[in-house]
C-alpha cells in the first residue's frame, strides 16, 4: 500500500495567485489535502484521506512536506501527526507521542524497531 | 534505615552458618541455652558491631542484649549539631524497631551497666538487674573533658555531647544574651556556631595558640580564624578559662581568662575535648592505659579473652584511643569477625585520622601527617589570606605526599587523601595551585591505585568502586552508593566517585556524554545559561549556533525540543519570549500535551484539568464540572492531587470545554505541563482541632503563585496544618508543615517508584520567609536540574547535596539568591492562563482538529463504551495494536 517514492519537492509556500496547496498521492493519483500555510514548520497535522484513511503531515525546516500513515502500529491509535518532529543524520523523523518510536518520515520505517514500518505517501505542493 | 543490611561487596565468604564457630561464646554452663553476648553502650559504634553481628549471622544463634545509659537508641553523633538547623532527634536516629526486632536484639534504654563480675560473667544495670554474659563488649564511648575551673558547677555551664545536651542549651540558650564556648576544636566550633544561630554572642575560648590545633597548622588555623570571626564569632586563643563566676542564684555571669581579662557572659559550654569512658573496665580489673582507654588487641579483645571493647573506650594496638567514628566502626566489625569465628587479616591496627568538614560553612581538611613530623619533609603551601585560602603539603624527601592542610577550598581532598603515601604522578604545587594559576596537569582520579581507599567512612577502595561497575553494573554514582555504601558517611568523596564512575564506563567502551541527546553536546543546565546569557529565544538559533556539528541546520529531537521549549518557558520573562509560549516556532517544540494543553491518554483521546487550588472548591464550580462532564460523555475520577480528571475529550472538543470551564472561571491546572501541579492541604486550623495554621490558604497562595512555572519536570506540593502531617507534604518536591512558629518547608521529597522523605530545609518561618526561600529554591532547581530530573534525584546528585543547597538559599552563598527573586517576582507578574488566552485567539485555536482537511468531522477512531456508569475507550475500534507494545529500551511490557 506504500506509494512509490519520490523525492518530495520543496514548497513555494504561497504562489502569486494564492497560498499554495500541499497534494499527497494516494491509490495512484495525487490528492489535495490543505493549503500550505495550514501547516507548522517543525509539527505534523492529520488528514482524512477519501477512502477514510488516516495520514499524518510534516512540514519541515527546509519547507518539505512529508505524509506517512497516522496509525501508531504500538498502540493502534491514530496519533503519529501529533507527535514531534526530529532528524537524525539530516533525515526527518516523527517521534510517537505515546511510546516514543521514531519513524522515518521519508521511507515509515521505524528507527526503534526494524521489523516495523507505516505506509509513507509520496507529496507534492503546488 | 536499611543500615542493618550487609554491603554488597563483600569478599566471598561461606553462608552465615557454615561460618558460626562458636568458640569465644562457648561459656555456657546450659550446652542447650543460646550464648549470650552483652553490649554495654548503643552509639553510632555500638550499632554498627550489631549490624556486624548481624550480617555475620550470629545474632541468630546468640542472645544479644544491649544495656544504652541514653533514654533513645544510636543516633548519628556526628551530626549532632544538625539538630540545630532543623534536623529532628528521629531523624538522626541510626535504628529502629524492625532492626531491632528482626536480629532479636534486647535493648535496655536508660539503663546503664553499673558493675561487671567477670568470675561469674554477669553485668549489673542501674536498674539492679543481673545479665549473664559469654561475651562481653564495652562500647562505652567517650565522655567530655571539663577543666578543672572554679564555678565549672554553676547553672548555666553544659557539654556538647548527647542530643540531651542540646534540649538543655536550646532551652536556656532562650534567656541567654553571652555564651562562651571552651576549646576552639570541631565541636567547640559547631557549638560556637549553634549558639549564634540561638541568637546568643558566642566567644570561643582556645587553650592553643590556634583553632583546631589538632588537624590543622598555624597558617591554616590564622586562615580559619579570619572566616570564623567574619561571621561575627570572638575568638580568644592562647587564653584559658580560669573562674566562672556566678551570681547569689549560682547562675553564670562571667568568666575570668588566664589573661585576667574577664567575658560577661550567660552560659559556658565546654568542649575541650574527651576522655575514654573505662571506669566499668578499671572498676572489674581490666588492663586499662596509662592516659585512659581499655587495651585492646587487634581483634579488640581485652585483657580477659571474654570481654572486647570496641570505639573510643578502647586503646587500640597502635596505642591510640581513636575518637573518629571511622576507626570506631573498623573496631566494630573486627569484633564482630572475631565473635564470629570468621576473623581475617590483621585485624584492627591502626586508622587514618583524616578529616574533611565544612565547619560553619569553611572547608577544612587535614589529612596524614599533617603537621610535618616526618624527618626530612617539606611543605608545599599556597596561601591567599584575602580569599581565605590556605592549602599545604607535606612532602617526604623522595616526593611522596605525606598529608596535609586545606582551609577555605578542600575540593582536592577527594583526590589528595587517597594519594597520600604515594608518589604524586604531577609536580606536588600542581596539586594545591588554583585552576588557571600554573597547574600544568590535571590530576584525575586515573591516577589512584587499586587499593587507595576513596571512602574513608566506610573503608570502600578504588578497586570496590570499580568492581561495582563492572560486575555488578552500576552505571550511575546513586548505584554505586547503594552497592558499596561509598559516599553514604560524610560525602566528600562523591565528586571522584562520579569521576570513578565515569572513567570506569569509559574504559568499558561506554561512552560517557554529559550532552543532553544527539544534537546537543551540552548538559541541560549549560543550555539554560546560554539561553539566559545570549537571551535566545529561537531553537533553531541555538541549535545551528551551539548544537553539535552535525546536527545544525537539523530538526533537532524529541529529546531537545521540549527541554528547551522548558527553559525558554522558565526564562521567558527575563529573555523576553513572552508569556504564552505555544505560538510560532515555540508550539514546534512542544510535546503534544503541551500543544493541546491536555493530556494525551492511549486511544488518542484527552484528559482535562481544571485547576482547584489547595483542593478547595465551592459546590457551584463542582456543580459545573459534573455538567461540562455529562454533557460531553467525559469519564470523571478525583486524582491523588485533590482535582478533578475529565477524561475523553477529543481534540476537536477540547476548546468548547474549556470555554465552559473558563466562563465558570476555572484555569488551566497544567497536568498535561513540567510545570507546577498541584499543592494538596489538610483542612487545617479552621476546622481541624489539631491545626496550628491555615494550611488551605497557604496551599492556595503558593499554587497560584508558581501556577504556569515551567521546570526540568513536574513540581509538586502540599500544606499540611500540623505535624500529623494529612497532606503527606514530605512526599512532595516541596511541602510545608505548619508549626507553632510558623512554617517548616520540606525540599526533594518524592512518592512514586523511589519514594523519598523530603528533607527539613528550614524551620519555623514567617509566611513572608516561607514565599521567599521557596521561590529560591525553585528557581535555583530550575536553573541547575538536568532534563527530567525531579527535585529528589537532583537533591542526591548535586555536590554538596542539601548542605549546599541550603548554602545557597539560605545563607546565599553564591550571590544569587536577589537574581533568582526577581525571576520569580517576573514570573508572578507575568502569568496568563493559557487557556483564556487560547480560546482569545482564533489562530491558536485552529490546531484543535482532529484532521486537518475536515475541520468539523469528528475523528473516528476516538468511540467509548460503557462501563461502572461512564465511559471508557473502546480499544476494538483501533483494531487493536498489531504489535506487542514496547518500552523505550525494546523490552515488551508484561
Amino acid at each position: 500500500m506504500t506509494d512509490v517514492l519520490t523525492p518530495n519537492a520543496p514548497a513555494a509556500t504561497t504562489t502569486a495567485t494564492g497560498t499554495a496547496r500541499v497534494e499527497v498521492r494516494t491509490g495512484g493519483v495525487w490528492a489535495a489535502v490543505c493549503a500550505v500555510d495550514h501547516l507548522v514548520p517543525g509539527r505534523g497535522v492529520a488528514a482524512l484521506l477519501p477512502d477514510g484513511g488516516q495520514i499524518a503531515l510534516f512540514l519541515d525546516r527546509t519547507g518539505t512536506v512529508h505524509a506517512i500513515g497516522n496509525r501508531d502500529p504500538f498502540t493502534g491509535a491514530y496519533v503519529l501527526s501529533r507527535g514531534l518532529l526530529g532528524s537524525v543524520d539530516g533525515a526527518p523523523f516523527v517521534a510517537s507521542p505515546l511510546l516514543k518510536q521514531r519513524f522515518d518520515l521519508a521511507s515509515g520505517h521505524c528507527l526503534d524497531d526494524d521489523t516495523v514500518t507505516v505506509p509513507a505517501y509520496a507529496t507534492r505542493v503546488r | 534505615m536499611g543500615r542493618g543490611r550487609a554491603p554488597a561487596l563483600r569478599t566471598t565468604a561461606p553462608p552465615a552458618h557454615e561460618r558460626w564457630r562458636p568458640v569465644t561464646v562457648s561459656h555456657s554452663s546450659q550446652p542447650q541455652a543460646k550464648p549470650t553476648i552483652v553490649l554495654v553502650g548503643h552509639g553510632m559504634v555500638g550499632q554498627r558491631f550489631l549490624e556486624a553481628l548481624a550480617a555475620e549471622g550470629v545474632t541468630a544463634r546468640a542472645r544479644v542484649v544491649v544495656l544504652c545509659e541514653e533514654p533513645r537508641p544510636a543516633y548519628d553523633r556526628v551530626q549532632l549539631t544538625s539538630y540545630f538547623s532543623g534536623v529532628t532527634p528521629e531523624q538522626l536516629s541510626m535504628t529502629d524497631e524492625a532492626f531491632l526486632a528482626e536480629h532479636g536484639v534486647e535493648l535496655h534504654l536508660g539503663d546503664p551497666a553499673e558493675t561487671v563480675d567477670r568470675a561469674a560473667r554477669t553485668v549489673t544495670a542501674r536498674s539492679g538487674r543481673t545479665f549473664r554474659y559469654d561475651t562481653l563488649v564495652l562500647a562505652t564511648g567517650s565522655y567530655p573533658f571539663v577543666p578543672p575551673v572554679p564555678g565549672r558547677d554553676s547553672a548555666g555551664c553544659f557539654v556538647y555531647r548527647t542530643i540531651e545536651d542540646l534540649l538543655a542549651i536550646e532551652e536556656f540558650a532562650k534567656d541567654a544574651t553571652s555564651g562562651v564556648v571552651v576549646g576552639g576544636g570541631l565541636l567547640g566550633l559547631e557549638a560556637a556556631g549553634a549558639l549564634k544561630g540561638l541568637g546568643v554572642r558566642a566567644h570561643i575560648v582556645e587553650f592553643n595558640a590556634r583553632l583546631m590545633a589538632l588537624q590543622v597548622d598555624d597558617g591554616g588555623g590564622s586562615a580559619l580564624r579570619r572566616k570564623i570571626e567574619d561571621m561575627g564569632l570572638t575568638v580568644h586563643t592562647g587564653v584559658g578559662g580560669k573562674e566562672i563566676t556566678a551570681n547569689a542564684d549560682g547562675a553564670v555571669t562571667g568568666m575570668v581568662l588566664s589573661d585576667g581579662s574577664t567575658l560577661d557572659t550567660d552560659m559556658v559550654i565546654f568542649s575541650a575535648g574527651v576522655r575514654p569512658r573505662d571506669q566499668l573496665a578499671r572498676d572489674c580489673g581490666l588492663e586499662v592505659g596509662e592516659r585512659g582507654g581499655v587495651v585492646v588487641d587487634a581483634r579488640c579483645r581485652t585483657s580477659d579473652p571474654a570481654v572486647y571493647a570496641i570505639g573510643e573506650c578502647a586503646k587500640a594496638v597502635d596505642g591510640m584511643v581513636y575518637g573518629l567514628v571511622a576507626p570506631g566502626y573498623e573496631m566494630a566489625e573486627a569484633a564482630a569477625a572475631a565473635i564470629a569465628g570468621t576473623a581475617a587479616g590483621e585485624g584492627f591496627t591502626g586508622a587514618d585520622t583524616s578529616t574533611k568538614l565544612k565547619l560553619l560553612g569553611v572547608d577544612v581538611a587535614s589529612f596524614g601527617d599533617a603537621h610535618g613530623t616526618a624527618e626530612g619533609c617539606l611543605d608545599v603551601i599556597y596561601a591567599d589570606s584575602r580569599a581565605g585560602v590556605y592549602k599545604k603539603l607535606v612532602i617526604a624527601p623522595d616526593g611522596a605526599l605525606l598529608g596535609g592542610v586545606l582551609v577555605g577550598d578542600a575540593d582536592a581532598y577527594g583526590l589528595l587523601r587517597p594519594l597520600t603515601g604515594s608518589v604524586p604522578p604531577v609536580a606536588p604545587e600542581s596539586l594545591v595551585l588554583p585552576a588557571g594559576a600554573g597547574a600544568p596537569a590535571q590530576l584525575g582520579p586515573s591516577a589512584l591505585p587499586d587499593d587507595a581507599v576513596v571512602c574513608s567512612c566506610h573503608n570502600v577502595t578504588k578497586g570496590t568502586i570499580r568492581a561495582a561497575v563492572t560486575e555488578h553494573r552500576c552505571g550511575t554514582v546513586p548505584e554505586v552508593k547503594t552497592c558499596t555504601k561509598a559516599g553514604t558517611g560524610c560525602g566528600s568523596c562523591v565528586k571522584v566517585l562520579g569521576q570513578l564512575v565515569d572513567a570506569e564506563l569509559t574504559a568499558q567502551g561506554i561512552e560517557v556524554d554529559p550532552g543532553l541527546c544527539a544534537c546537543f553536546g551540552q548538559t541541560r543546565q549549560e543550555l539554560y545559561e546560554i539561553v539566559l546569557a545570549l537571551r535566545l529565544t529561537s531553537f533553531q538559533q541555538l541549535l545551528d549556533g551551539h548544537g553539535r556539528p552535525e546536527a545544525r541546520g537539523g530538526e533537532g529531537c524529541e529529546v531537545c525540543k521540549p527541554a528547551v521549549a522548558s527553559i525558554i518557558a522558565s526564562l521567558a520573562p527575563t529573555i523576553g519570549a513572552g508569556a504564552y509560549v505555544l505560538d510560532g516556532e515555540q508550539a514546534a517544540l512542544q510535546d503534544t500535551n503541551d500543544h493541546h494543553l491536555a493530556n494525551l491518554q492511549r486511544n488518542g483521546s484527552y484528559s482535562i484539568v481544571p485547576r482547584v487550588p489547595g483542593g478547595e472548591i465551592s459546590p457551584e464550580k463542582l456543580i459545573v464540572i459534573g455538567q461540562v462532564a455529562r454533557d460531553f460523555g467525559l469519564y470523571t475520577k478525583i486524582t491523588g492531587g485533590q482535582r478533578i480528571d475529565l477524561f475523553g475529550a477529543r481534540v476537536d472538543q477540547l476548546p468548547q470545554i474549556w470555554a465552559r470551564l473558563v466562563d465558570a472561571g476555572f484555569e488551566s491546572g497544567h497536568a498535561y505541563g513540567k510545570a507546577l501541579r498541584t499543592v494538596k492541604s489538610c483542612v487545617g486550623q479552621t476546622w481541624c482541632r489539631y491545626g496550628v495554621q491555615d494550611s488551605v490558604k497557604m496551599a492556595i497562595d503558593l499554587e497560584l503563585r508558581y501556577r504556569g512555572l515551567r521546570a526540568p519536570h513536574k513540581l509538586k506540593s502540599a500544606v499540611s496544618g500540623c505535624q500529623r502531617e494529612c497532606a503527606e507534604a514530605q512526599s512532595k518536591d516541596f511541602g510545608v508543615i505548619a508549626t507553632a512558629g510558623g512554617w517548616n518547608l520540606y525540599v526533594g521529597g518524592n512518592g512514586g517508584a523511589t519514594p523519598r522523605h523530603g528533607d527539613l530545609l528550614a524551620q519555623d518561618l514567617s509566611d513572608a520567609e516561607l514565599v521567599r526561600l521557596i521561590d529560591r529554591f525553585l528557581m535555583f532547581y530550575i536553573r541547575t536540574a538536568d532534563r527530567l530530573e525531579r527535585t529528589s534525584v537532583w537533591l542526591e546528585r548535586i555536590e554538596g547535596g542539601l548542605d549546599h543547597v541550603r548554602d545557597v538559599v539560605v545563607h546565599d552563598s553564591l550571590g544569587i539568591c536577589a537574581e533568582l527573586e526577581a525571576m520569580m517576582a517576573e514570573h508572578v507578574a507575568g502569568y496568563r492562563d493559557e487557556w483564556a488566552e487560547t480560546l482569545a485567539d482564533p489562530e491558536r485555536l485552529r490546531r484543535f482538529v482532529s484532521f486537518v482537511n475536515a475541520p468539523d468531522a469528528p475523528d473516528p477512531s476516538v468511540r467509548f463504551v460503557p462501563e461502572r456508569d461512564q465511559n471508557k475507550p473502546d480499544l476494538d475500534i483501533l483494531a487493536g495494536p498489531d504489535l506487542p507494545v514496547r518500552t523505550l529500551e525494546g523490552a515488551p511490557l508484561s
